[in-house]
């Protein structure tokens, strides 16, 4: 009894260290002491954003082969590079909450752990490529940079190191836009059919409106999201709307309009029942992605043990 | 044969055997045991294609018929390919990338350590930033050779049965044509027939250290220097140079 009341006395004064540093906007570190709903809340966002890094090479990987110039497949695969060392920080990252790289992956294996739903659709032609790097990046960075004020202390830091990589990627998927836009009738073609099948998926990406978002309070109170998804979403909507007029595309939106009074664009109705469904794991890729994933780690099982027993071999000669 | 032509076949040869490992080794983006190992192949990946891009553009100047390196990849039919089978084979298994990488890489410190003093200024160049490279890819592939020739009973034995397969590719890499002798004639090529012994004492070396046997068939199957390839080749092509196939109008 007497333990009991010493350790919920600790706790408090542990506590309101906490809220201090929240109500100083200081940054949460990996021993301070954190109440677990933020702990948890935590594990769930990075890891979510860590699968996102790795699941997302696949699309992109479905065009390393096909790459038509060797300095496309060069910047495609140190962009591609870039995801799985993004993958890799925030796997770290996330270890220093008291979870484990491979319990993360069993989470995702399991379906307890999710990875942003966008890239559950497919990269059909070669200016998927680029609509990934300049749509999909383009979202993300809008997101991440908002992240990089984000109270925990090395995912903070993570966010400032993948912001400047990530808006390299946003400039090489808008290059291969403008560079197909300044092509032939095939190559417009193909960049517009990317344009209109990555637009509403990427706006999808900043999640569901503020009247309906669940995680939305905590996080808030928290500091872990200092900017809502209807704002994040507006930011993304007006800076790319200009850029995809330089080029030429038209953003498939027939009821995309500049509102003067907002001073943002209005946009027409998302599909939300697209949403659900995709997230719910019925959008064209789930199934194959989280096959691709596991067939890769359960093939590579004999390489990880066989470099274990080679690692116990040594110690045990040392 | 002119010098020109000699070297310009030369620069085909070394340009191609990059950019088709640059291919298998890409095909591992998204698909290596660990991130950590992910990451280290498509950065050979990348190695190799920056390598194959420098060797393909120089390969069109000599021949001073306008091609660019991406003609070169992109727009050359598999008989007119120069690189050696071993590099075309499929890969396996993790154990087969590894063993053929540490087999051609091994190779190609020699080579290029020997191609640094060439008396052609651009291969000297481009051989001094390329030795850098192989070193390093040599390191790497070598210590998972190791580790998986002394780690499990299953590593061994994919690792046995890789290099088994790839022994008798490994000729290849020490075939010669005519144009190889000009080209030493005039100190602009690499000697193989003085690397191979370094090579294979190095190869030995760390085939003891991984427990792995080198295989008694000495059969070798040869032909890449001549454009006669295995079937593999074909099939890589044709996924490579889609684009190009599809859309021959089209600027990339």
């Amino acid at each position: 009894m007497m333990e009991h009341n010493e350790n919920t006395a600790v706790q408090e004064v542990a506590l309101s260290a906490f809220d201090y540093k929240m109500e100083n906007d200081q940054a949460i570190e990996p021993r301070d002491e954190m109440p677990e709903g933020y702990r948890k809340h935590l594990i769930r966002q990075m890891s979510q954003h860590a699968h996102s890094e790795v699941i997302g090479m696949q699309p992109e990987g479905n065009w390393i082969t096909r790459a038509p110039s060797l300095r496309a497949k060069q910047i495609l695969l140190a962009k591609i590079q870039d995801e799985c060392g993004h993958g890799l920080y925030l796997y770290s990252a996330a270890e220093t909450l008291g979870i484990s790289r491979s319990e993360m992956i069993a989470q995702l294996h399991s379906g307890k752990a999710k990875y942003s739903s966008v890239f559950n659709y497919p990269t059909l032609n070669w200016a998927d490529v680029g609509a990934i790097g300049w749509l999909v990046d383009g979202a993300a960075i809008v997101n991440q940079v908002s992240l990089q004020r984000t109270s925990y202390g090395p995912y903070s830091r993570a966010m400032v190191r993948i912001c400047k990589e990530e808006s390299f990627h946003q400039r090489q998927g808008y290059e291969i836009m403008a560079n197909m836009m300044r092509g032939t009738a095939d190559q417009r073609e193909m960049a517009q059919d990317a344009m209109n099948r990555w637009w509403w998926p990427s706006l999808m990406m900043f999640g569901p409106h503020d009247s309906s978002s669940p995680h939305t309070g905590d996080a808030f109170k928290w500091k872990i999201k200092r900017q809502s998804n209807d704002e994040l979403r507006a930011k993304f909507i007006d800076k790319t709307v200009q850029q995809a007029e330089v080029i030429g595309l038209t953003i498939p939106d027939p009821e995309l309009k500049w509102n003067e009074e907002k001073g943002h664009y209005d946009h027409g109705p998302i599909n939300w029942a697209e949403f659900q469904r995709v997230i719910g794991g019925h959008g064209p890729c789930n199934t194959q992605r989280i096959a691709h994933h596991k067939k890769t780690h359960e093939n590579g099982a004999w390489v990880r043990a066989a470099a274990a027993a080679y690692s116990a071999k040594q110690k045990s000669i040392a | 044969m002119t010098k020109e032509q000699a070297l310009y076949n030369y620069c085909v040869r070394l340009g191609d055997n990059a950019l088709v490992q640059s291919y298998r080794l890409s095909e591992w983006c998204s698909n290596a045991p660990i991130l950590e190992e992910d990451l280290a192949l498509t950065n050979m990946a990348l190695d190799m294609t920056g390598r194959a891009q420098l060797l393909l553009q120089y390969a069109g100047k000599v021949a001073g018929h306008g091609k660019t390196a991406d003609d070169m990849a992109y727009r050359r039919a598999e008989r007119e390919y120069r690189n050696d089978l071993i590099s075309e084979l499929p890969d396996a298994d993790f154990a087969f990338t590894m063993v053929r990488q540490m087999l051609v890489s091994t190779f190609e410190c020699f080579l290029y350590a020997a191609l640094v003093s060439s008396s052609d200024k651009e291969i000297a160049a481009i051989a001094a930033k390329a030795v850098k490279e192989a070193r390093y890819h040599m390191a790497h592939t070598s210590e998972w050779v190791i580790r998986l020739g002394d780690g499990t009973e299953e590593s061994n034995r994919r690792a046995q049965s890789a290099l088994n397969i790839l022994w008798s590719y490994t000729g290849g890499l020490f075939e010669t044509t005519d144009a190889d002798a000009l080209l030493l004639s005039e100190g602009m090529a690499a000697d193989v027939s003085q690397i191979k012994t370094k090579w294979q004492e190095n190869i030995e070396a760390i085939l003891r250290e991984a427990k792995l046997i080198l295989p008694a068939d000495d059969y070798q199957q040869t032909g890449g220097r001549q454009g006669l390839h295995t079937e593999y080749l074909g099939h890589m092509l044709t996924e490579m140079q889609y684009l190009h196939r599809t859309y021959p109008e089209a600027i990339w």
